[in-house]
């Protein structure tokens, strides 16, 4: 299965959307966090700034949301980790209401009250959660509401190497599989699990072997690369629309920052990034697309310039918006 | 003209389900041993017979698959039950209840419905020890986002089962092992007791007097109900009077009912079976201790609960432990002859 040209434009345009908000959420994130405007004898501070808390940002890991995401349709379900903005812009979720959450205003998508790892977007049928291998039980259950409401709706869960050894992967998988699901199963291996690479933490090499367990198909997507991504993930939602279960898909992808912002990295070989970054999905796909003649430099310009606009105005729309009554606190406990 | 009949706390819990789901295709059930079987404590009885397996859905012996698969549904407009056997078996999948279950629908801004009702079975006194004896209520009323129903008798089982079912929020609901009605348990009698045929609900935080009295009020709920309903016939014939307050409902609570009556009364004497400490109990000597500038009372609170010990196995040492008859009337008899210190 080949992605159109339609497609092929949605894709690249979408991961450089994805880069340069990650990026502008590194710069962000850091404002108010260093000396000299913090408590004296701290390097940083995590609760400070406009966006406190705990940051995990995916750049890098692009080709994963969009190589899927370029199958779904609005009516399709993804859940994501707690590392999920790339998951939320490939499907849709508005930025200025995922940014304003982030910052902890009242226009958010949870009204400030979930932040970066809990954005949930009913209408775009996005959600995630800041436990690891937590997205995978819910999927099932999105995954079973179609299928009983008689639709061809599929549901993808996203999760990371290190939630592929929790017990929600093999009771989901086993599940999904046994009730025939329509639901997708994309294992992204950044090999860090924080800090511990795979081959510290995993008996196997490849995730996806781990499909033959449930008797059900498994491919595995060695390069970080959004076409194969595609090609990958197009083979089994069709298959899961169709009637015909799930699927466990596992990409090998590179994260370019740290596990959370203000990681020190000590466990990465120094210079490591940079070679991973000499195979940026990117520009790979950006050639891609010059060699078929749908891309040259003006298009490259008025692209880079649009993107830059929706990501600014998404942040100047956090950045403008008010903070919650606190009080606000106490209400939406119950719908 | 709708009748009543007698029916068990699990035929009523069943009938609430099948109602529900006849008037409901949204409505099904998932857990272990709900199908054929009809639940280990009788909870589905009946119902794969009438709905198929499509709607009763026996689950593998993966409870956070399942429970976050209620989750996943339920937020694409599905309105699951699941069973979860025992109290106990939470463990293996907490997080998919108290990290999500509970708090998505609150980290959405209330954008997030999750209408699920997770029922599972409570309570000892039949020598099952600590993996599978406890009440634990308490703590999942202890994590905000969670209703938490915990009814004593048939008639109030189905009536909350079909407001839980209607409910656009997760419920937790709890049955007490001792007081299901089932052929291989003994029971308490007013558990069993007349239901009608029509469906209807009963709405939560509303506690109701099992019994009324004047000199001391017992707060129970579920199966210490019953005790606590003995023990007040103990104690009529020492002309002690005591009203027995049935909160039905722990999330919302009526703490409104316990103040009114322990008004009346002056004394407080809280039963029940979940652990002592940091609980039930607690939570509402303090609610009445808030509230002592309209409340007088004539003796200290008393509170009888498993005291900091897992059940044990053997007949006299779980006895021992999980709250009597008798020990209701000796903490009654006490409250009669306690006596509050005045401020000057």
């Amino acid at each position: 299965m080949e992605p159109t040209s339609e497609q092929l434009m949605w894709m690249y345009e979408t991961m450089i959307l994805i880069r340069e908000y990650e990026e502008t959420m590194a710069n962000t994130y850091l404002e108010g966090k260093l000396p000299p405007n913090i408590q004296k004898g701290l390097a940083f501070d995590i609760g400070s700034g406009p966006v406190p808390g705990e940051m995990h940002l995916a750049a890098g890991q692009e080709p994963v949301a969009v190589g899927v995401c370029a199958h779904l349709r609005k009516e399709d379900t993804v859940v994501g980790t707690h590392r999920p903005h790339h998951f939320a812009i490939a499907k849709g979720v508005p930025l200025d209401r995922m940014t304003a959450e982030m910052f902890g205003k009242a226009t958010g998508l949870g009204r400030g009250k979930g932040g970066h790892m809990h954005l949930f977007d009913p209408e775009h049928k996005f959600s995630c959660s800041g436990i690891v291998g937590a997205s995978l039980p819910p999927a099932c259950g999105a995954a079973l509401a179609s299928k009983k409401m008689g639709k061809d709706w599929v549901a993808v869960a996203f999760f990371g190497e290190g939630a592929a050894n929790q017990g929600t992967f093999h009771e989901s998988l086993n599940l999904a599989a046994l009730w025939g699901l329509p639901a997708i199963f994309v294992c992204e291996d950044n090999k860090y699990a924080i800090s511990v690479e795979k081959t510290e933490s995993t008996a196997i090499r490849s995730d996806a072997d781990r499909a033959a367990a449930y008797g059900i198909a498994g491919i595995a997507v060695p390069r970080n690369d959004a076409i194969e991504v595609y090609e990958a993930a197009g083979e089994a939602i069709a298959r899961a629309r169709k009637g015909g279960g799930p699927t466990l898909i596992e990409v090998k992808t590179d994260r370019y920052m740290g596990h959370f912002q203000g990681d020190a990295e000590v466990y990465r070989p120094k210079g490591e990034v940079g070679e991973l970054r000499k195979d940026d999905p990117i520009p790979a796909l950006g050639k891609h697309l010059r060699g078929r003649g749908l891309l040259d430099d003006a298009k490259e310009a008025a692209l880079r310039e649009k993107v830059h606009a929706r990501v600014g105005q998404a942040y100047e729309f956090a950045r403008n918006s008010p903070y919650p009554e606190p009080r606000d606190a106490l209400a939406h406990v119950f719908a | 003209m709708a009748t009543a009949r007698k029916l068990t706390m699990a035929q009523a819990v069943s009938e609430a389900i099948g109602q529900e789901m006849e008037r409901d295709p949204k409505v099904f059930v998932m857990g272990e041993d709900i199908g054929k079987y009809g639940g280990i404590f009788g909870a589905t009885g009946g119902l794969l017979q009438r709905f198929g397996k499509e709607r009763i859905m026996d689950t593998p012996i993966s409870e956070s698959a399942f429970i976050g698969a209620a989750t996943g549904a339920a937020a694409e407009g599905m309105r699951p039950i699941a069973e979860l056997m025992f109290v106990d078996f939470f463990g293996v999948c907490m997080d998919q209840i108290y990290n999500h279950l509970a708090k998505n629908t609150y980290m959405s801004g209330g954008a997030v419905r999750l209408p699920v009702v997770l029922m599972t079975a409570i309570g000892g006194g039949y020598n099952d020890a600590a993996q599978h004896s406890q009440c634990l209520y308490g703590l999942f009323a202890h994590v905000p986002g969670l209703k938490v129903v915990v009814p004593s008798n048939a008639y109030d089982a189905k009536g909350l089962m079909i407001q839980a079912i209607r409910d656009d929020n997760p419920v937790m609901y709890f049955f007490h092992k001792g007081i299901m009605g089932l052929p291989w348990m003994a029971h308490f009698e007013g558990s069993t007791n007349e239901v009608p045929e029509e469906a209807y609900t009963l709405p939560f935080g509303q506690a109701r007097a099992a019994r009324e009295g004047k000199d001391v009020t017992i707060v129970a709920l579920s199966q210490m109900v019953h005790k606590a309903v003995l023990a007040a016939g103990v104690l009529e014939k020492d002309g002690i009077s005591a009203e027995v307050i049935d909160l039905r409902t722990l999330v919302p609570l009526d703490i409104d009912a316990v103040v009114r009556s322990v008004k009346k009364t002056g004394r407080l004497l809280i039963a029940d079976e979940d652990y002592l400490n940091f609980g039930l109990t607690g939570e509402i000597a303090a609610l009445v201790a808030e509230r002592l500038d309209s409340v007088v009372l004539r003796s200290p609170v008393r509170r009888l609960g498993v005291p900091g010990v897992p059940i044990p196995y053997s007949r006299p040492l779980e006895q021992f432990v999980v709250p009597q008859v008798n020990g209701i009337v000796d903490a009654c008899r006490e409250l009669m002859r306690g006596k509050v210190l005045r401020a000057a």
